[in-house]
């Protein structure tokens, strides 16, 4: 796969404060990066850095092979961006504010009408074209922000908190625009609420107070949800000291009367040989799964808040 | 410099979508007309009454003068109300970063917003030479005292857009922008008046009006000319160091 952006050692001091600190990543076509991290992490800085809007103090970003600082306006050309504040001039129509994005995205006079065409049907605004940014409701407004974005049809599209403050109705239509993105473009997007990691992106990445804590695949995250704990439930539970005996077991958590979790040494559980001791010593099992600790949890044990 | 234009088009539309510029426009052009009436009423009187002839001026001088002298004054008010949205509003809006991401330099979005404004106020100094060019329908008129004029006009309204441009990028507040470039350009205007007994002192050297003088008098001078390009060229470079700064410093 091709490489579309690679960060290096981005680092960003504001006097003493450091607000990303030695990140490094890569993406490729075709994929959506989710950039997870509580408020204040530095995922905002880091995209204004990616983008071209904030000067890192240290490390490189290369859009295509090409680096950012030394060649901002071919860079630039390649990337869509929608800040957290969206940036519209709400006193244009939209179709007037997309042509001005369009041609300050150097897009050429006979193909502006035509992209202005296919993005405010890709972000389903046809309707809207008229009207001005002004008076459309928050969702809409978001919409144009992610059609001034895309106008250009960018390699890398970098959206921060495209959902926030939307209604239900439109979160799902913007995931599922993105994730439509995603088919042609690489894309990656902040947020901070945690399914929408895992309904829309390939990959994520998780950073807190500035350092990058994760680094992986979906399926790396939940592998890292599943861990090393059973969820068992049992009528006559046996002691810890007795499981110990048995299997490498680290802690017995009594949920309620008959659940228990039970946290084992090592992820790598052998179930059937805890079923088949449960039957031999009678313990009356009538349950077991693995426990699964829910995607919050995950957050909160990766950024030790 | 296709860029720069983009940027202009888009300051110019701006201006025409919202109030402000129709009612600048409107004022401005009302006011100008005005002067143009009084002058041109005041010079039969005058010209008629007992003026001894060596001291007669032509039609274009003596309504040119009220015209142009008022038109300077004038342009002391609008430029910073035009001015003052350029920068201040975009920070305000957080729609920077609509002009930081697209592949435009900062050099060409300040140059941008400079010539859009630039170009709004030509309107206003063109329709100033076009109102005085029809005194040549029953009179025969000093062309080239009007071009000097209209000549000077453009530069010392480029410079009143410089400034405003400048105060516009250093504050979030339009308001704040206005009110700081106004001050600062009659600062700058009328300097020349309170170093009157000292005309060599560089505080009146620096006085945009003294430089102006030389124009309204009809003469062009590459001097005055080159003044008012430096004057320009230094607020922008500011202006440009300013958003610059705003990469780097965050």
């Amino acid at each position: 796969m091709t490489k579309t952006l690679k960060a290096t050692n981005l680092t960003r001091r504001f006097g003493p404060n450091t607000a990303v600190n030695n990140v490094s990543f890569e993406l490729s076509k075709g994929e959506v990066l989710g950039f997870l991290g509580p408020n204040g992490a530095g995922k905002s800085t880091t995209m204004r850095m990616l983008t071209g809007n904030l000067a890192p103090t240290e490390g490189q970003v290369e859009i295509c092979g090409i680096n950012i600082i030394e060649d901002p306006k071919l860079a630039k050309a390649k990337i869509g961006y929608l800040p957290e504040m969206r940036p519209l001039y709400k006193e244009f129509k939209v179709n007037e504010f997309l042509r001005i994005a369009a041609k300050l995205h150097n897009v050429p006079n006979k193909k502006i009408n035509e992209s202005i065409d296919i993005v405010m049907e890709k972000c389903g605004l046809t309707h809207m074209s008229n009207r001005l940014i002004e008076n459309l409701s928050n969702g809409y407004q978001q919409r144009v922000g992610i059609a001034q974005a895309i106008i250009h049809n960018p390699d890398i599209v970098i959206l921060d908190e495209p959902t926030v403050g939307l209604d239900p109705i439109q979160i799902r239509e913007i995931r599922k625009l993105i994730k439509d993105m995603g088919k042609e473009h690489s894309v990656i997007i902040s947020t901070h609420i945690l399914p929408e990691v895992e309904i829309i992106c390939d990959r994520v990445q998780i950073i807190d107070r500035g350092n990058l804590v994760f680094h992986g695949s979906i399926e790396d995250l939940k592998q890292q949800r599943r861990g090393n704990k059973l969820l068992v439930g049992m009528k006559k539970p046996p002691t810890l000291k007795k499981l110990q005996v048995l299997f490498d077991v680290v802690k017995l958590e009594k949920q309620d009367a008959l659940l228990h979790v039970i946290q084992f040494n090592s992820s790598d559980i052998d179930v059937e040989a805890f079923i088949k001791a449960s039957i031999k010593e009678r313990w009356g099992l009538f349950q077991i799964s693995p426990h699964i600790t829910s995607l919050e949890d995950t957050f909160v044990q990766l950024t030790n808040q | 410099m296709k860029m720069i234009i983009n940027i202009a088009m888009k300051e110019i539309k701006s201006f025409f979508v919202t109030p402000m510029g129709w009612i600048i426009i409107a004022l401005i052009t009302a006011a100008f007309g005005w002067n143009y009436f009084i002058g041109i009423n005041n010079y039969f009187e005058v010209m008629s009454g007992a003026i001894r002839p060596a001291e007669r001026v032509g039609v274009t001088i003596y309504v040119g003068q009220t015209v142009y002298g008022s038109a300077s004054f004038l342009m002391l008010f609008a430029v910073p109300l035009l001015s003052m949205r350029l920068i201040s509003e975009e920070r305000r809006q957080q729609t920077l970063p609509f002009l930081f991401s697209a592949p435009i330099s900062i050099i060409e979005i300040v140059l941008g917003k400079f010539f859009g404004l630039f170009a709004f106020l030509a309107i206003m100094v063109l329709y100033i030479f076009v109102m005085l060019s029809t005194l040549n329908i029953w009179a025969d008129i000093d062309f080239g005292y009007l071009i000097a004029n209209t000549f000077g006009l453009f530069l010392l309204v480029g410079s009143f857009a410089a400034i405003g441009i400048y105060f516009s990028s250093l504050t979030s507040q339009p308001i704040i922008a206005a009110i700081l470039s106004f001050i600062f350009a009659v600062t700058l205007f009328i300097l020349e008046r309170y170093f009157a007994s000292q005309p060599n002192h560089w505080f009146s050297y620096i006085s945009l009006m003294k430089h102006f003088q030389t124009f309204s008098r009809g003469v062009i001078s590459s001097k005055d000319i080159i003044y008012f390009i430096l004057f320009i060229s230094t607020f922008l470079v500011l202006t440009i160091r300013r958003l610059d700064a705003d990469r780097l410093r965050g």
